[in-house]
């Protein structure tokens, strides 16, 4: 086995063989999980009671109007209800009180209750009062068949976006569901080239202060101790990838059977009450399934992997370089700053030009070779032409050669050179050597 | 076959090696000793192409030493250089590897090396469960494993208790009997009277002391004496030319020590004690590596030092 090849597989296997490498890998994609899973969970628990509301109408038109569903429970009232006033025990949690026509006045109606009412509580309300009053407001125009007319005149307008496909064929997009993607991706390299451009750094200083490398540059080249230590570690980064999106799609098939299979009774209880109604969810599952369908999935992985790399090696490298240049993690600061300004232009600039994904920041952000793996992981669902995904990543790969170089040689004079504060200068130095 | 010319190293405001010429021979053992801070690892860390001297040569065979030269060195540095989260069998099978062996031959070595240091249940202890010592003998065993031809070792002894300090020296010894060339810095003087072929004496970035260590040992001979004689008294005069230092009673007659007057030859005093005494012991007592050390090495200035 050659040498560099030794250190790879080290590097790899110590790092995947520790508990927290296993742990953060299976604890995110759950982490992300319930982030998405628990509000859902929470917004379908209801109240066990339903609440108890007096109505006090002096209309007498009304009352029969409020439906009582599972949440509030109307009641009609009729009395004195100061004495439920500051009254702990009560058992109306509001009156409703209406006293006088509300097609002439609508403003007479008055909501009571100790504590504040809540915004679904008056949304309920007025919605089934609102449907009653327009109806009965309609029919006082005498205009036969009226409501007919104006149910046809709503046109619920539903635009479809069609992309037009190479190969001619129709694909169903949708700009949010696209941008939704790239957002996720961009974030997601960004997550990774700080994480593991940091991985290298710390274990370049691990080797550097506890003198290993005085054994082992007596054995191996230090472009190969580099080398070895950034692409094990590049290797790490795609298997925790690959095991997270093996696992959170299985996660989410799970949850999403959990959730259907909850959702099942709603569904059957609309059908129940209205045939056309219950045609509706189903189609827009249907098309969401088609638009998700319509992004070439294979294609964005593909490119992530091949921006994840390029765009990891080239920073790793530096890292590494600012590893070795420095004698503890405290000095690190002066040398991370012009790294990690890039980085973070680029989250901004990704996360920018999701608006505009053809704009001119985005173009020239995602040839750029040091914001290209993070902006152009926006751009991709949005169709990249070819020559552009070439070009960008061309420039990655001749940007990444070039730092690497650079890298190595700060490097290999950095590493063994201690107890001396290292100045910009003294770098420059260094790659004259 | 290893030869430094008048090396030179400056660091930021002061001189650490002054003009620094050793020469060891192939199939010695070559000591480097000296006070803290006399220089000596600068020196080890130039022939090792860690650091660049700023004038002066490192030959290897008569050829100025490359890269490559290196890589077939065993160095053992003076802080413990070992991954403190890998296992020790791990590491010294990693280790091995890349000095250039295959995985076979490195298991049968290490387990070799294991035994004779009886620490082969270590093999699943993480390096940070160890203390120095057991960390030192891993790293011993992974400077040699390849057999090397030149072998640097940086204060070997520091962090070994006496037994294992004479285990140590054993395979030191034993090291040089299969024909490699051995380059120590030590303070353990004790090691270096049995070890050492030649040494040199580094005292403020400069040699004050070098060649043989027999050589230097008679060079600071002292003409001290140790005698035993039948009887029970020993006779003095005081015109003999020799001070007794020392007078201890045995049940065999009488144990002496003199110091004879410089210059003297053991000749003459044997010739006056015979006429005496029957002699049953007569030797020389040389003084330590310990004793030239603090001699040479001005007290004052390790004072000041301090």
């Amino acid at each position: 086995m050659s040498k560099i090849s030794l250190i790879i597989r080290k590097e790899y296997l110590r790092r995947v063989n520790k508990k927290s490498f296993l742990i953060f890998t299976f604890l995110t994609p759950i982490l992300i999980a319930c982030l998405v899973a628990v509000p859902l969970l929470l917004s379908t628990i209801k109240d066990s009671d339903a609440k108890k509301i007096g109505v006090v109408d002096a209309t007498g038109k009304y009352v029969n109007l409020l439906k009582s569903n599972e949440s509030y429970n109307f009641v009609p009232f009729s009395g004195d209800m100061s004495k439920y006033k500051n009254n702990e025990e009560s058992e109306y949690y509001a009156f409703l009180v209406i006293d006088g026509d509300l097609l002439l006045r609508p403003d007479k109606i008055t909501l009571f209750a100790d504590k504040q009412v809540t915004t679904d509580l008056k949304g309920y309300i007025s919605d089934q009062l609102n449907k009653a009053l327009s109806n009965e407001k309609l029919a006082s125009y005498n205009i036969p068949n009226l409501k007919e007319i104006i149910k046809e005149s709503e046109i619920k307008l539903d635009i479809r976006t069609v992309k037009w496909s190479d190969d001619g064929k129709d694909k169903a997009g949708s700009a949010e569901l696209a941008t939704a993607i790239g957002l996720i991706s961009t974030v997601m390299i960004y997550m990774f080239i700080f994480l593991y451009g940091a991985m290298v750094m710390r274990g370049v200083m691990e080797e550097k202060t506890s003198r290993i490398v005085e054994v082992l540059v007596s054995s191996v080249k230090p472009i190969e101790l580099m080398m070895g230590k950034i692409i094990g570690i590049a290797l790490v980064g795609l298997t925790q990838f690959l095991l997270w999106v093996i696992f959170s799609g299985g996660l989410f098939f799970v949850i999403g059977l959990i959730f259907g299979l909850n959702k099942m009774p709603d569904t059957t209880a609309i059908q129940g009450m209205n045939p056309a109604m219950q045609q509706m969810p189903n189609s827009e599952v249907a098309d969401m399934m088609k638009m998700l369908g319509g992004f070439n999935f294979g294609e964005i992985l593909f490119y992530f992997v091949l921006y994840f790399l390029g765009g990891y090696l080239l920073y790793a490298s530096l890292f590494a370089a600012v590893g070795s240049a420095v004698d503890s993690e405290t000095d690190t600061q002066q040398f991370m700053l012009p790294i990690t300004i890039p980085i973070i232009f680029a989250l901004y600039a990704g996360m920018y030009s999701a608006q505009n994904p053809d704009g001119p920041l985005a173009f020239w952000c995602s040839l750029i070779p040091f914001t290209s793996p993070i902006v152009m992981m926006v751009r991709l669902p949005f169709d990249v032409p070819l020559w552009q995904k070439i070009l960008s990543l061309s420039l990655l790969i001749l940007t990444f050669i070039g730092t690497t170089r650079l890298a190595a040689k700060i490097y290999r004079t950095g590493i063994l050179m201690y107890g001396k504060k290292v100045s910009y200068k003294e770098l420059w130095k260094w790659l004259k050597y | 076959m290893l030869q430094t010319n008048n090396v030179v190293k400056q660091y930021a405001g002061h001189l650490a090696l002054n003009g620094v010429s050793v020469h060891v021979p192939e199939g010695s053992i070559y000591g480097l000793l000296g006070p803290n801070g006399a220089g000596k690892t600068t020196l080890i860390r130039i022939v090792n192409q860690i650091i660049a001297p700023d004038s002066g040569e490192v030959l290897l065979n008569g050829k100025p030493i490359t890269m490559d030269d290196v890589r077939h060195i065993g160095y053992l540095p003076e802080e413990r250089g070992l991954y403190k989260k890998m296992k020790v069998g791990e590491q010294a099978m990693y280790l091995a590897q890349l000095k250039g062996l295959d995985s076979k031959e490195a298991k049968k070595r290490i387990g070799v090396w294991f035994e004779k240091f009886e620490i082969t249940d270590w093999w699943n202890k993480k390096v940070e469960e160890l203390s120095k010592g057991m960390q030192q003998k891993v790293q011993f065993i992974t400077t040699v494993i390849h057999e090397p031809k030149l072998l640097i070792f940086d204060e070997p002894f520091s962090g070994f208790d006496p037994v294992n300090a004479v285990l140590l020296k054993n395979e030191i010894l034993e090291l040089k009997r299969k024909g490699a060339t051995i380059l120590l810095s030590t303070h353990n003087m004790n090691s270096v009277e049995e070890l050492c072929d030649q040494i040199s004496l580094i005292d403020h970035s400069n040699v004050v002391l070098q060649g043989r260590v027999d050589e230097i040992r008679n060079r600071y001979r002292t003409f001290t004496y140790r005698i035993k004689v039948l009887g029970n008294s020993f006779e003095t005069s005081p015109d003999d030319g020799f001070v007794v230092l020392e007078k201890k009673e045995k049940s065999f007659g009488i144990e002496v020590r003199v110091k004879a007057s410089e210059n003297s030859t053991s000749y003459d005093l044997i010739k006056m004690l015979v006429a005496r005494h029957e002699i049953i012991a007569f030797e020389e007592e040389l003084p330590s590596m310990e004793d030239v050390f603090i001699k040479v090495v001005n007290p004052q200035n390790m004072m000041s030092h301090e």
